[in-house]
């Protein structure tokens, strides 16, 4: 530690889900450390799933996080019917993208609403907010509920739902339940386009960068199951093939661990990689609102634009969740009939906060030998530590709340899953001279 | 099981915006899950923050208090050294303390590891396990202070949060169902996945709350609500291993039943323990790089994407 250090903190990060801070050092002007710091306690999933079934690794996994259990749910399955060869029915793959808009649509709302419009209105939190906007946090709310009760019709409860199952579902919902919330739907779209525009209208701190960044890509739908692994530096990997590009590292700061590119270097997963790679298979009216935004490259380029990428997924996700229940015959069989077999089930889809890889070693047993879950916030880890240290320098000479603020509110940018990547946020600056 | 009444002292007959119960929600060890079961109360929440102050609730709100606290929500198993300090503090600065979800009330399933298996585990996941600190053990809120209300679940049911917190405001004892998912499921109507399916079911000897969320669709219970109190659980668990109800199944299959979100929890742990079906110590070590500490100078972006260079 120099004389004339200065060290900027964030202890606790609110409004994100889980435990961190930041710790920021600046020497000289310049930003020495960016360390984004999760001390979450680790939980030891990858421990805790061994010895398991494929079926109940699938409720095991989900508990990784109450935000997005469907995620953890989705690639499990995949990974383990991609192993296994099992080939399910049209109508159950249809009810997975209608589980997984669910999930979207419920995560983006409480983001969007709940932990990041305060932040560019001025407010503590929504509850402050909805003092002064009430019906702006209200029609938050009901966006957030409709996504709820589509989980719960699919999966029987909100948050660690029950229904998924290798093969299909224990249940599958019959097309008048589904046709029952449609009316529902309708108004979460009116109120996802209405949240484009409210999206549109907060101002983002000027900040310009060119990162890389990655999702699945599927050229046929926008990607939420199934897709390549592609990058806007040229990237395309099979979704078993995660490892060939990424690796894991540990970090002595920070209890999730950290990916990064083969050749060491940050990327960034989520809502602004998926509308930069895959805008052209967004749904039409999705298409359109981005389109009317103009905001496709400030997506890209301002890391605070994700609210807007949200809002443009939300749209995505309601008009889709439309159109699957309109075309939806329930399946055959709930569950179609399928045999474990050893070896290696692999699988990436997009989580809410991007791509979420889940690798297991499947033992002659037919259980599971061993694991390797890699969320999407391990992985934004780096690049978020990149972004924080870019943009640092431009609010050094603001007041130390103004700075830390501006800051915090970056982090919130990427939705980070601290609970999830805990396998987590405090700021803290430091500014050193070295004379 | 029984609850305790909530004292009633905290609370103002005529809450107004002046005078509300400070309200706290923190976590420990856990998903966030059953503090987002209260953000998920869409229809109550504006309502609620009117009647209650909520002043610490890092998920929702910049705004922190460290206390003291009228009623303090806690999500969470203590899993780290840090958290044991931290919940003793919390317990001083509050009056009414309610664990909420499976890891306070019941360890979670992080709780299953043993002392013995700590030092496996946190090599199946870091490659230098010695940067991370945790307990042995992760342990539920009553090992370490004392508690005044639980919710179970995995996670909590909203309609009891709602109980819970009305209970609060006038001062009675919430009124919590301590009966069965099994009888849950007779009042719902709906068909035993054990007679007609086979299914292994713990809904006999798992405390309802939830619904009978599993049943009602097609699948057998598994035991977010822990056990009911004075269940037959040994009973149950012999009969799915030798009864004739069920075929094929072994006796570690049996105890894995057991062995989830209140699997550390008396007497489903005695099964698991007697049955087969701990966890298993994962076949090799972390597969992760590091851990790095040569320097902590921030990761840059790579080169511009247009650059052909950039490619992996």
């Amino acid at each position: 530690m120099h004389a004339g250090d200065l060290r900027f903190q964030v202890q606790n990060l609110t409004r994100v889900e889980g435990e961190g801070s930041l710790h920021l050092l600046v020497r000289d002007g310049m930003v020495a450390e960016a360390r984004l710091q999760i001390f979450e306690a680790p939980r030891y999933f990858e421990a805790l799933v061994a010895g398991r079934t494929p079926d109940e690794v699938l409720d095991i996994v989900s508990r990784i996080c109450g935000i997005c259990p469907v995620a953890y749910q989705m690639s499990a399955v995949h990974a383990f019917e991609d192993l296994f060869e099992v080939k399910v029915e049209p109508s159950t793959r249809a009810l997975r993208r209608l589980l997984y808009c669910a999930e979207w649509i419920e995560s983006h709302a409480l983001h969007i609403y709940l932990l990041h419009a305060p932040d560019f209105l001025g407010y503590p939190s929504a509850v402050e907010l909805a003092r002064d906007h009430r019906q702006l946090v209200a029609d938050g709310l009901r966006l957030k509920q409709i996504g709820n009760r589509l989980l719960g019709l699919l999966g029987g409860r909100a948050i660690h739902p029950v229904s998924v199952r290798v093969g299909g579902w224990s249940r599958a919902p019959r097309r008048a339940q589904l046709l029952a919330m449609r009316p529902a739907l309708e108004e979460g779209l009116r109120l996802a386009r209405a949240t484009v525009d409210v999206a549109l209208g907060l101002t983002p701190p000027v900040f310009e960068r060119e990162p890389r960044l990655v999702a699945l890509h599927n050229p046929t739908e926008y990607p939420m199951n199934e897709g390549r692994i592609v990058s806007n530096d040229g990237l395309a990997l099979a979704p078993q093939a995660w490892g060939e590009a990424f690796h894991e590292v540990q970090v002595p700061w920070s209890n999730a661990l950290q990916a990064r590119g083969s050749d060491n270097l940050p990327y960034l997963l989520g809502p602004a990689a998926r509308i930069e790679l895959d805008h052209e298979q967004l749904h039409p009216i999705a298409r359109a609102a981005l389109d009317a935004s103009g905001a496709l490259e400030s997506i890209r380029l301002n890391p605070y634009r994700s609210i807007v990428a949200r809002a443009i997924e939300l749209v995505h996700a309601t008009a889709e969740a439309i159109d699957i229940m309109d075309a939806y015959i329930p399946p055959e069989q709930a569950a179609v009939a399928w045999e474990p077999r050893p070896g290696i089930a692999a699988w990436a889809t997009e989580a809410p906060r991007g791509l979420l890889f889940h690798r297991y070693e499947v033992g002659e047993d037919g259980k599971v030998a061993a694991a390797t879950i890699v969320p999407p916030t391990s992985q934004n880890q780096a690049a978020i530590e990149a972004d924080i240290a870019a943009f640092a320098p431009r609010v050094l000479d603001l007041p130390m709340d103004a700075a830390t603020h501006t800051l915090e509110q970056l982090i919130r940018s990427y939705d980070p899953c601290i609970s999830c990547a805990t396998h987590f946020l405090d700021l803290s600056v430091r500014r050193e001279a070295t004379s | 099981m029984q609850l305790p009444p909530v004292p009633t002292a905290q609370v103002s007959k005529r809450a107004t915006t002046l005078n509300r119960p400070r309200v706290g929600v923190v976590k420990f060890a856990s998903c966030d899950g059953c503090q987002l079961t209260i953000l998920d109360l869409e229809d109550e929440l504006l309502a609620l923050t009117e009647r209650f102050e909520f002043v610490e609730f890092a998920e929702a709100t910049s705004r922190r208090s460290s206390g003291p606290f009228d009623v303090l929500f806690v999500e969470g198993s203590i899993s780290s050294p840090e958290q044991a300090v931290e919940i003793a503090r919390l317990r001083a600065a509050t009056k009414t303390l309610v664990t909420i979800g499976a890891c306070a009330t019941a360890g979670g399933i992080q709780a299953l590891r043993t002392a013995s298996e700590h030092e496996a585990f946190r090599a199946a996941v870091y490659p230098a396990p010695a940067f991370v600190e945790s307990l042995a053990v992760a342990s539920p809120i009553s090992s370490y202070v004392t508690v005044d209300a639980e919710l179970r679940g995995c996670p909590i049911d909203a309609h009891q949060l709602v109980e819970l917190l009305t209970a609060v405001t006038t001062g009675r004892r919430p009124q919590l169902p301590d009966q069965a998912v099994c009888l849950e499921c007779k009042r719902r109507g709906l068909e035993c996945v054990v007679v007609t399916r086979g299914e292994p079911c713990l809904g006999p000897v798992t405390q309802t709350g939830c619904g009978a969320i599993c049943p009602g669709i097609g699948r057998g219970c598994y035991g977010c609500f822990g056990p009911r109190e004075g269940a037959n659980v040994d009973g149950l668990a012999s009969w799915f291993v030798d009864g004739p109800a069920l075929g094929g199944l072994k006796r570690e299959d049996v105890g894995r039943l057991f062995a989830g979100f209140t699997g550390a929890a008396q007497p489903f742990r005695a099964v698991t323990d007697r049955l087969g079906g701990r966890p298993q110590i994962p076949l090799r070590p972390a597969t992760a790089h590091g851990p790095e500490h040569s320097e902590h100078t921030p990761p840059v972006w790579g080169t511009r994407p247009e650059d052909p260079d950039a490619r992996r």
